[in-house]
């Protein structure tokens, strides 16, 4: 598969992956920005107005009538976080041209009504509707709360807000309740004038085509671009240590029937130089997959959780460690989780175990080569941290892992917070 | 082993029936580098009471589910989803209402993790030691989700819709029934639904199809068993048995599922083109492109997470529409307006046929996701049709039959509503 990088208008990458394989075809825009709390809302909130309507297709109707007349694309809007940049835009998915009956040039179309959607929006008096702002900031706020219908999502999310409150990351990547609220059309406006000018874009393509022929449709859907100077200057800011000397604990109350404890660490100095290959592999033996030291003991062997796992941030140096318990049981499964990590600090890892961390990682990323959308985040987080390696090389580089390695890692990782989501009235027994 | 191409959606299908009444279906994807495997059986949550050799036998809830956490257990005293994944394979397991599967994909050592899966799934072993464990870990697994509202509220519709099918209840059974388990109903069901007359094998990726239909053949018994009948209860009224429940939990906003029962048509291509229909008529009244849900979006009486889909399970079919909405009643009474405009007037020949479009790109799509196609492929078997074959019934389905589908399953007095509403302080 061969990648093919070019600017293709001032701060507009392109990263196009020509490829037959598939039957359809796949296209990313992303704006880069940096998270911060006061702006979040908004950035997020954008895609979503823009996807209500545009100069020529006024409203979702038109769009989705648009849309099923190219048989079944879609475009739709994504908002991630990658470490402490906010990426806003919209992911296109659409069948490839030798699979349709009377059909060629869909991409064409699809790029084009991209550039549409993105560039020319349907306003009054050059301002966004105010009532596709108000709708779209209703449903961006009714996400927001939503996040609590998910009670293992949630433990996540309150573990970081609280773990990371003196840092960017804490936002989430939709935003903050209160600032979505304060949210205008005319300020919205502004907003969104100024990242079209100055926001680095990463536009990613998966499909048939050859990069020429996509740099070209692209660059004319996107001709109209007003561009200035391009705001370069955003990264993230990557803690190396706990911020105090004891870890922090944090807990929640809700009318549940199972409790959910997450810990959260830094990565520690080892994200000085992060050697990238190491750190998945040692993710996979503590607590990535289903032979980690996690899985095994605190699951299987100890039933102490219906669920832990771990997960490593690599662009913001952090391991979190994700499990669901009976209330009674928070205590034990603590200890346990702490055990298994202090175990990998002794260098107490079989062969087995790191082989099949290895291969569960390597075969993992491999796999991304079948997939256009995990190739498009891929490709758009290794662009963020300024990496330059495909998916076959990162895992011919796991494979060459060492023990050592992983052990360094295990004592390069420091404990920053714990955050218990108890039952209304528990008291558990066994708190240590 | 047949092959039969599907030039317009350039894929090959290789299939046939071994001696032993298992059907395979490998799809050869040339140039990836995943390969997918389900070994899937016919027996899920609700196949409690079945016939088997003249005789009835009825079992306690949950014991589909049991099996399929026992299964990986191994008499070496092995885990298979351990040594799987040692192997690098991505391994896992579900049971539904009307299927257990066992799956894996990997990107290299495929025939050798293929012959881990045939023979793992095939060697019960059970002791009453790991049986009385596995009830503490299921019992914990069936609390947890009396936590998630999206389970709540579709099974609190289920039990207003059906009144016999046991797909009223958790397909993991209740802590009560898990206790009536022993290791002897685990091998008697074992025996009576993993036979391979009761069971298929879908395969995709860039593999050699007579090397799996030979491994398959290799490695499962010889014997061609009976297969057993399930009794899911009585026959079910046309109506719900109540069309509204509210419930309250820990939610941000009231969450809503709709639902009516629909009479599934019994097998082969019945089955496939009611499906077809089914999902394009829906698709046409309450996709994204109809007048419905851009309507009440705009409106904020829908949300994004706004879905519909029928469902078919366990002898059931059941249609569905649901999200969140700071109004469910609306959305019923909307719902109801906009079918009886379709019944005094017909479907919109422009979104019928703009539907179907949309319905071939997004089937296309499907192709590329290995999980989807082989499950449908195994849903297909169980149904006795090709799941291939939708693309061309897609084309010859008409709107007439649409119509009639909707005014056959979704009038007012066939649907019923449940509501999780927030704890109110």
């Amino acid at each position: 598969m061969e990648t093919v990088r070019k600017e293709i208008l001032p701060g507009v990458w392109l990263t196009a992956l020509e490829n037959d394989k598939f039957k359809t075809g796949c296209l990313s825009i992303s704006l880069l920005t940096q998270l911060d709390r006061e702006t979040a809302a908004m950035n997020a909130l954008i895609p979503y107005v823009l996807r209500r309507g545009s100069r020529n297709h006024t409203d979702m109707q038109a769009l989705a009538t648009e849309l099923d007349g190219l048989y079944g694309s879609y475009i739709e809007p994504v908002v991630r976080k990658i470490g402490e940049i906010q990426c806003i835009g919209f992911l296109a998915s659409f069948a490839d041209d030798k699979y349709l009956p009377d059909g060629s040039g869909v991409f064409e179309s699809i790029a084009n009504l991209c550039g549409e959607i993105l560039l020319a929006p349907c306003t009054k008096g050059g301002l966004l509707l105010p009532e596709y702002v108000d709708s779209e900031k209703d449903k961006l706020l009714d996400s927001i709360r939503s996040r609590l219908n998910d009670k293992r999502a949630w433990a996540l999310h309150r573990l970081i807000e609280q773990m990371c409150c003196y840092e960017p990351f804490a936002v989430s990547r939709l935003g903050t309740e209160d600032t979505a609220e304060n949210i205008y059309y005319q300020k919205l406006t502004k907003h969104y004038r100024s990242l079209i000018m100055t926001c680095p874009i990463e536009i990613f393509y998966c499909g048939s085509l050859g990069a020429d022929t996509v740099a070209e449709k692209l660059s004319d859907a996107f001709s109209g671009m007003p561009r200035g100077e391009i705001d370069y200057d955003i990264g993230t800011d990557i803690r190396m240590n706990a911020v105090e000397e004891s870890v922090r604990e944090f807990n929640d109350e809700l009318s549940v029937t199972q409790g959910k404890l997450v810990m959260g660490y830094r990565l520690g100095d080892c994200m000085e130089d992060p050697d990238i290959a190491a750190l998945y592999v040692f993710n996979a033996v503590f607590g990535g997959c289903v032979t980690s030291k996690l899985f095994m003991n605190v699951r299987e062997k100890l039933s102490l959780c219906y669920y832990a796992s771990s997960l490593v941030d690599l662009h913001k140096g952090l391991m979190i460690v994700s499990s669901g318990v009976d209330f009674d049981k928070f205590g034990a499964a603590k200890d346990e989780i702490c055990a298994q990590l202090d175990a990998i600090k002794r260098g107490e890892v079989t062969d087995d175990e790191l082989l099949a961390a290895k291969k569960s990682v390597a075969s993992d990323l491999r796999a991304t080569l079948d997939s256009q959308y995990n190739l498009e985040g891929f490709y758009l987080a290794n662009t963020i941290d300024g990496l330059d390696f495909d998916p076959e090389e990162l895992a011919e580089a796991v494979e060459c892992v060492e023990l050592q390695a992983v052990v360094d890692i295990a004592n390069s990782v420091v404990g920053d917070a714990v955050y218990y989501l108890r039952g209304n009235g528990e008291e558990d027994s066994d708190e240590a | 082993m047949k092959h039969k191409r599907y030039e317009k959606i350039g894929e090959d299908l290789y299939f046939g029936q071994l001696r032993n009444g298992l059907n395979v279906n490998v799809v050869t994807k040339p140039g990836f580098r995943l390969s997918y495997a389900v070994f899937a059986t016919n027996y899920g949550g609700a196949h409690r009471r079945f016939s088997l050799g003249g005789k009835m036998h009825a079992t306690p809830a949950g014991v589909a589910h049991f099996l399929e956490h026992k299964m990986f257990d191994m008499p070496d005293g092995d885990n298979a989803l351990s040594v799987l994944s040692a192997n690098g394979a991505q391994p896992n397991a579900f049971t539904s209402s009307g299927m257990t599967a066992y799956f894996f994909d990997c990107t290299s050592g495929f025939e050798e993790n293929l012959r881990m899966l045939l023979k793992f799934v095939s060697t019960p072993y059970f002791t009453q030691e790991t049986v009385d464990k596995e009830q503490g870990i299921i019992g914990q697994e069936i609390c947890m989700v009396e936590d998630n509202p999206g389970y709540v509220v579709y099974n609190r519709l289920m039990r207003m819709l059906y009144e016999f099918n046991p797909i009223r209840d958790q397909v993991a059974g209740s802590i009560e029934s898990i206790a009536e388990i022993t290791a002897e109903t685990l091998y008697n069901c074992h025996k009576a639904f993993y036979a391979p007359s009761n069971m298929t094998l879908c395969v995709a990726g860039d593999c050699d199809p007579e090397e799996i239909f030979a491994i398959a053949d290799e490695l499962l018994p010889r014997e061609k068993a009976e297969i057993p009948k399930a009794d899911m209860g009585q026959p079910e009224s046309e109506k719900p048995i109540r069309s509204y429940n509210e419930e309250q939990m820990e939610v941000s906003a009231p969450q809503y599922l709709i639902g009516a029962k629909v009479t599934p048509a019994r097998d082969g291509d019945a089955l496939l083109r009611q499906k077809i229909v089914a999902q394009l008529a829906l698709r046409t009244v309450f996709g994204t492109s109809a007048k419905f849900y851009n309507r009440l979006y705009s409106e904020g009486v829908l949300n994004r997470d706004y879905d519909y889909e029928i469902d078919y399970t366990a002898g059931t079919a059941t249609i569905m529409l649901g999200g969140e909405s700071p109004d469910p009643q609306r959305v019923l009474s909307e719902i109801n307006a906009e079918l009886a405009e379709v019944f005094a007037n017909g479907l919109d020949t422009e979104l019928f046929e703009a539907a179907k479009r949309a319905s071939f790109g997004s089937r296309l799509r499907g192709l590329e996701d290995f999980d989807s196609l082989c499950l449908s492929l195994a849903d297909g078997v169980f149904g006795s049709y090709c799941a291939l074959d939708a693309f061309e019934v897609l084309e010859s389905v008409e709107k007439g039959e649409c119509e009639d589908f909707l005014k056959a399953f979704m009038t007012p007095d066939r649907l019923a509503m449940s509501v999780i509403s927030p704890v109110k302080a």
